[in-house]
């Protein structure tokens, strides 16, 4: 391109900084957001913040059939309610603080049990940085809490912004000239030019998108178990603390199991290979299990589901004048769901405001990102692999732990297996990022000394003093 | 605690000036207060409150703390860090914005306030 094409292509450049697209958005237009979870309410929250910011006056409805006030399956959308520390900082950084009545408590650490022992891993900085919220308002059964939830708060902050919330069911989207038009189950049905999914994995409707005409290739599921116990909050302060609790346990087809304290209850997340009833009785008969809880024995849970999650990106996740986002479209493999509903509900946004709602827009624009997280999803696949591996080891579990504790005994000096292992707990970091640590020479040389260490067969002194960091060992 | 951030008694120093700093900080509650100390003398520069951010500058350069800042009551603040904050924006520049606008208007603050002292 010339310097003359440059500056006359700068000449066609609309004055508000926006792109040109053969279909943008322009004042007046109406955009249907389906689905109030935290992928709809924030892509609404910052379609409309950036839309205000060039001057763009949208039309946003957010469809969302459920009251997120009312508690059990009625009101919730079916997750761990863990908010990972790097959303935290970032929802912080946009000016978005969680309210004290939407965090059911504070996590400081991840405690990690192993048959071989347990080691508790701290923030550096001995700060509640993690968050445990309910995604409705507790579980089934609960007394009314002095809280509220998560989802609804976030549907709060989008209409806000200006979003009209929309009770009704979307049963069917069907494409039109210029618009896409939203039939409800009351019979209803209104054209937008824009449409963003944003139902979940969980909905009749993502079945349905074959309607629009358009090829999408499903999103690959798997089943998940998720339960609540009620333990009140004394017992929860002396037994499971600030502190979220995994376990690596020795459970074919587990890849990962976490209790989550929350105000009176305890959530129980158990996430792998379809989980099913073997599975779960093996994991409720493991002494592991069984010692988080008061007296040893593991009460009846309140409240159960069995929700899909996305473990294999929608191709792709966009259509003309349709995007998905968050779990309908892509998310992080096994952690930091809400997270990739933050991300990619922010990117379809900036999309549609900054460049237009075409399948070209969104394949440039949007896909990126999404095709990023895919990537970095492989290479978690990878990493649970090798984390598979030594949940089947014993030797290994022994080097892990003994490194771990080290670590944490430690007051400075690097500490490689922590970092690595709260990453992988927290979904904080990519995990192409915790795999090039596992590679650097310190990691390495360090895990062959403590798994050597660790299972010699003669040890002159206990190589994990017992204390706060480890509670036990045997 | 059904509460994010660490809880900061009154008076006590949260970022202390002239020391070096990797992180920034938001107030989740309560007050806090932006001190200058100069030839001994201290000059309050302001107080923030909720969502309010300080310690910014050491995200964006290697310069050492500008100024104290100290709870005023009890104050609960959330550390933000510079790692966690850079990828962060690679990945979405526009995160910066918020902190971008906040700065502008603390310089277009000091200017009017240096102004005013020239005058007097």
């Amino acid at each position: 391109m010339t310097a003359t094409d440059a500056l006359a292509r700068l000449g066609e450049s609309p004055s508000d900084g926006r792109s040109r697209s053969a279909k943008a958005l322009r004042d007046g237009s109406r955009v249907a957001v389906i689905g109030a979870g935290p992928a709809g309410s924030m892509f609404s929250y910052f379609l409309l913040n950036m839309a205000q910011s060039v001057g763009l006056e949208l039309d946003v409805d957010l469809y969302e059939p459920r009251h997120f006030c009312h508690r059990g399956p009625a009101g919730c959308n079916h997750c761990g309610g863990v908010v990972s520390e790097s959303l935290v900082q970032r929802l912080a950084t946009e000016g978005i603080a969680l309210p004290d009545d939407v965090v059911q408590r504070g996590l400081e650490s991840y405690t990690l049990h192993m048959d071989v022992g347990d080691v508790e891993i701290a923030t550096p900085l001995h700060e509640s940085r993690i968050a445990a919220i309910y995604r409705g308002n507790g579980p089934r059964d609960s007394e009314p809490l002095e809280t509220h939830s998560f989802d609804g708060y976030l549907q709060h902050l989008a209409r806000e912004r200006g979003a009209r919330p929309v009770r009704r069911l979307v049963t069917a989207l069907h494409h039109e000239t210029d618009s896409i038009r939203v039939d409800c189950a009351d019979g209803s049905s209104t054209a937008y030019e824009l449409v963003a999914i944003a139902t979940g994995v969980n909905s009749q409707l993502i079945k349905s998108l074959g309607e629009l005409g358009e090829d999408h290739d499903q999103p690959g599921l798997t089943k998940t178990f998720i339960c609540e116990f009620r333990l009140g909050k004394e017992v929860i302060r002396e037994t499971l603390g600030p502190s979220m609790h995994v376990f690596l346990l020795d459970i074919p087809r587990l890849e990962f199991a976490a209790l989550i304290p929350k105000g009176d209850y305890a959530t129980l997340c158990l996430l792998g290979d379809d989980i099913d009833d073997e599975l779960m009785d093996l994991f409720f008969s493991s002494p592991e299990v069984a010692r988080c809880f008061p007296g040893g024995t593991i009460p009846r849970h309140v409240c159960h589901c069995y929700p899909r999650i996305n473990v294999r990106t929608t191709r792709p996740p966009f259509g003309d004048r349709v995007v998905m986002v968050g779990d309908s479209g892509t998310t992080r493999l096994y952690k930091d769901g809400i997270g990739a509903a933050y991300r990619t509900a922010k990117a379809a946004a900036r999309t549609v405001v900054f460049h237009g709602v075409s399948a070209d827009d969104f394949r440039e624009h949007y896909w990126p990102l999404c095709s990023k997280i895919d990537a970095d999803n492989r290479v978690g696949k990878f990493v649970f692999g090798v984390g598979s591996l030594v949940q089947r080891a014993r030797f290994a579990r022994r080097g892990v732990l003994r490194m771990t504790a080290g670590e944490q005994k430690r007051s400075g000096g690097p500490r490689r297996m922590s970092g690595v292992l709260w990453d992988l707990f927290s979904g904080s970091a990519p995990y192409t990022d915790v795999f090039l640590r596992t590679l650097h020479p310190g990691y390495v040389g360090s895990l062959v000394w403590n798994l050597l260490a660790a299972n010699l067969p003669v040890r002159s002194e206990p190589t994990i003093p017992r204390g706060q960091e480890v509670r036990r060992e045997h | 605690m059904a509460i994010l951030g660490r809880v900061y008694q009154d008076r006590e120093v949260i970022v202390q000036q002239g020391e070096p700093g990797n992180c920034m900080y938001v107030v989740q509650e309560g007050e806090v207060e932006a001190v200058a100390e100069t030839d001994g003398r201290e000059l309050r520069l302001r107080t923030l409150g909720p969502n309010d951010f300080f310690g910014e500058m050491a995200l964006f350069g290697t310069e050492n703390r500008s100024c104290t800042i100290r709870a005023l009551g009890n104050a609960r603040v959330l550390t933000i860090d510079k790692k966690s904050f850079l990828s962060g924006i690679q990945e979405d520049p526009s995160l910066a914005f918020r902190i971008v606008k906040v700065m502008s208007e603390r310089i277009r603050d000091l200017t009017f306030r240096l102004a005013e002292h020239e005058v007097r």
